[in-house]
Parts: C-alpha cells; sequence; structure tokens
C-alpha cells in the first residue's frame, strides 16, 4: 500500500477514535513519541518508589508499614504495565532500562526531592498522586490502545494511593501541634514540585502541538494544571491547613482559582540533573540493578539447565 | 510530512533539554529473560482473557510474576502464559480479505429473518 493511503489509515483512525493498535501501521515520529513517553512515565513509577521506600522500615505503625509497602508494590507494577506497552512498540525493556540508568532517559523531576519527614508520604500521595492522577485519567483515552489499557488498569490503582495520603494527612492534622506542623510543612515543600509536574506552560509552545493532534494528550499542561489547583484549593480546607501561595485567589470571571508564578529556573535545573536527589536516584538504581546481576544470571542458567533435562528425557 | 514536537509535558521532557549524565555506560544485558503474554480468568465460568506481558525465565516464574502484577487485587481465578513468540497474529493490512466476506452475508443474523408476532420469541 502506498505511504500516502496508509498515512490516511491512520489519521481517520485518529479522527474517529478508533486506538491504533500495536501492529498497525503508524508514522514513526507516533511510535518514536509513544516509545518516549511511555518509557518516561514507566521510568517515573519506577523511581517513584524510592522516596517512599525510605520511609517503610520507619512507618509509624504496623497498619502504615503495610499499606506503604502495598503502595510502592503497585509502583512497581505500574512501571511493569508501561513498559510492557512500550514493549509493543519495538523498544527492547534492557535498552529502556539501560536508558534510564545511564541518565539518558527522563522521569518526573518530582522524585528528584527529598522525603524529609513522615508527612511527606501523606503529601506525596496527595499531591504527587494526585496530580499523576489527572494526567493519568486523561491518558487512558490516548490513543494508542496498549497505553490506554496500561493506564486503565493503573487508575483503578492509583485512587488508593491518593485518598492514603490524604488521611495520613488528616490523622496528622488532627494530632498534636508538632504533627500539625509537621502536616503543614510537607505541603509546603511538595505543593509547587506538584504544580512543576504539569510541566511548562502552555504559552511556551510556539509550534504546531502534534501529541494533540494525534489524541496521545487529550488536555494541555495548563488546563491539567489549572484542574489539580481548583481540587487542592478546596482539599486543603478539610485539613485545615494552607497551601504556600500568596497569589491563590478565586477568579469570579474565569470560575477558577488564580495562583503565583512557578520557578521555572528551578524546573529546568532539575530536568537538567540538578535537583535535590537526581544523583542519589540513579545510583540507588544503578545499585539495585547491578546487585541483582546474579539473581538474572543464575535464573537464566537454571532455565537452561532444566530445558537441557527436558531434552535428554525426550530423547 | 514534517513534524516538530516542542511541547513537553509531564512525562514527556525532550531529549535535547535533559543532559546531565549523558556519556556513561550503557549496560544493555546480552541475555535478557524471554517475554510471555498472560491471559487470567477473572472468575470461574469466565473466559481468559489478555491483560498483558512480563519477561521471565521459565513457565513458572511466569506464573509466578503474572500473579504479582496482574492479580495483587484479586483479579484472577487462573492464569494463563505463554512465550510470546509463539503467538501467530493476523496482519491488519489483509483485514479487508479476512472479515469483508462475512459483511454481506447478513442471512446468518437472527434479524434477517421476519416471522409473524404469533410465533412469539423464537
Amino acid at each position: 500500500m502506498p505511504l500516502q493511503d496508509l498515512e490516511k489509515i491512520f489519521e481517520d483512525k485518529i479522527e474517529n477514535e478508533i486506538k491504533i493498535e500495536p501492529k498497525d501501521w503508524m508514522p514513526d515520529a507516533y511510535r518514536k513519541t509513544n516509545i518516549r513517553q511511555i518509557s518516561q512515565h514507566a521510568h517515573s513509577e519506577v523511581v517513584g518508589m524510592l522516596p517512599e521506600g525510605n520511609w517503610i522500615s520507619r512507618a509509624p505503625s504496623l497498619k502504615r508499614k503495610a499499606i506503604l509497602i502495598a503502595k510502592v508494590q503497585d509502583e512497581a507494577g505500574h512501571g511493569l504495565y508501561l513498559y510492557s506497552s512500550a514493549e509493543t512498540l519495538g523498544s527492547s525493556r534492557d535498552e529502556m532500562v539501560a536508558d534510564l540508568h545511564s541518565g539518558k532517559a527522563k522521569y518526573s523531576s518530582i522524585f528528584n526531592y527529598p522525603s524529609l519527614t513522615w508527612a511527606d508520604m501523606g503529601a506525596i500521595g496527595w499531591l504527587v498522586d494526585g496530580a499523576a492522577i489527572l494526567n493519568q485519567v486523561m491518558l487512558c483515552r490516548t490513543s494508542y490502545g496498549p497505553y490506554a489499557r496500561a493506564m486503565v488498569r493503573i487508575c483503578k490503582e492509583e485512587s488508593f494511593h491518593q485518598r492514603q495520603g490524604f488521611e495520613s494527612l488528616l490523622v496528622l492534622s488532627r494530632g498534636t501541634d508538632e504533627q500539625k506542623a509537621m502536616c503543614q510543612d510537607a505541603i509546603n515543600r511538595w505543593w509547587w514540585p506538584s504544580l512543576m509536574m504539569f510541566g511548562p506552560r502552555d504559552s511556551e509552545s510556539t509550534n504546531s502541538d502534534q501529541s494533540m493532534k494525534w489524541k496521545i494528550k487529550r488536555k494541555t499542561n495548563d488546563e491539567l494544571r489549572q484542574q489539580f489547583v481548583d481540587m487542592a484549593v478546596m482539599q486543603v480546607k478539610v485539613l485545615g491547613m494552607t497551601l504556600p501561595d500568596p497569589y491563590l485567589k478565586w477568579n469570579e470571571e474565569r470560575k477558577h482559582y488564580d495562583f503565583g508564578e512557578i520557578n521555572w529556573d528551578e524546573f529546568w535545573n532539575v530536568v537538567k540533573g540538578n535537583g535535590p536527589c537526581n544523583k542519589q536516584r540513579l545510583a540507588a538504581r544503578n545499585k539495585a540493578h547491578d546487585e541483582g546481576a546474579w539473581v538474572r544470571e543464575a535464573a537464566i542458567a537454571y532455565a537452561e539447565k532444566k530445558s537441557n533435562q527436558n531434552k535428554q528425557e525426550a530423547a | 510530512m514534517k513534524i516538530h514536537i516542542s511541547k513537553y509535558y509531564y512525562g514527556d521532557i525532550p531529549e535535547e533539554k535533559a543532559g546531565g549524565f549523558q556519556d556513561q555506560k550503557s549496560n544493555v544485558d546480552k541475555n535478557s529473560w524471554p517475554l510471555w503474554e498472560v491471559f487470567v480468568r477473572s472468575k470461574q465460568g469466565l473466559d481468559h482473557k489478555h491483560v498483558g506481558s512480563l519477561h521471565a525465565t521459565d513457565p513458572v516464574m511466569a506464573i509466578e510474576n503474572a500473579r504479582d502484577v496482574y492479580t495483587r487485587r484479586q483479579e484472577g481465578v487462573s492464569i494463563w502464559v505463554v512465550e510470546s513468540k509463539f503467538i501467530t497474529a493476523s496482519n491488519p493490512e489483509e483485514a479487508g480479505e479476512l472479515y469483508e466476506p462475512a459483511a454481506d452475508k447478513i442471512y446468518r443474523h437472527p434479524t434477517f429473518y421476519e416471522l409473524p408476532d404469533e410465533v412469539g420469541h423464537m
């Protein structure tokens, strides 16, 4: 089939909300954009285990520890769903993991911030997972089938993450003065990095927005960010806490909350590898991978031995 | 077709904006584990349904990993795994030849036949 026809079929599917599936023809750039976005998303889930893993051994109760372990295990699962959907586009797992470990591939910058107190576990659940959910709910309708299906599965599990975080903060917010202060401090530190999770302003983009046209993305950064701010302003009242932004104000005309300017220098600095924990996160990933090498090799050797035994028995 | 992607979303930071640790080692494993497709029966009486894939060295590990990855919340009562390389799939480009012949055989559907109301439900 001539290329123009294939392109036409592809464009028609996008237009008519028909999902693109692995074996369908797709433009190279569509494939590349999806591989990059899905693998970065997978890396974010995997690296996202680190700030929380940090607190498993120091959780204040057995209940909180069990919850945290379940949540971290979910993040590992989410990483796996996503890696396997990226693999349907022809990218190999080893390549993706190697790109993460070499620093070539990016992951969400939010995980380059440290988790300093127990209250951070609550703030991460409420704000970081809350921001991620908005993005992920939108991605349930993304045009690439395997990515959309992985997102549906992830969204089902993600809601527990946000609720447990908020509930954990709620407990602190009703506790001693010290616990209340810890709760407010965690919100203060995680608020701005959470807003950064949605990426640069829409106006930063001067060229055609291919990801929207291809329906990989269905909402712009600023739309999602506004949605997040509007939600958080309501929820923080339940906690009896405040958000660290003096410019936060209801705008009757827009029917949305106005908010202050994000520190974009900080944003790009962290993306470029100069955040508080970039080196530490990559070092932890590399260490785990290197120290697990013997397990991977042993598993292969065992499988080979078994398969040889089976052949001999058959002979 | 000229394509220029310049908008960066959460989870999609373009490479030229990155930086940092670019030139370090690239340690791609030479012997990577094979890929398996996973099918889960959500409850007795229903079909096994494809849920995704994973890597494992052998069938036992594939089942154990599938349990951990795809049934953490009691999503299944039975799991099938099959190495992906053993699956033969139809080619989407041949969809016309494969499926169109069925399109004009409307007499295969019960609604093709008009019967008097007296017959009742049939």
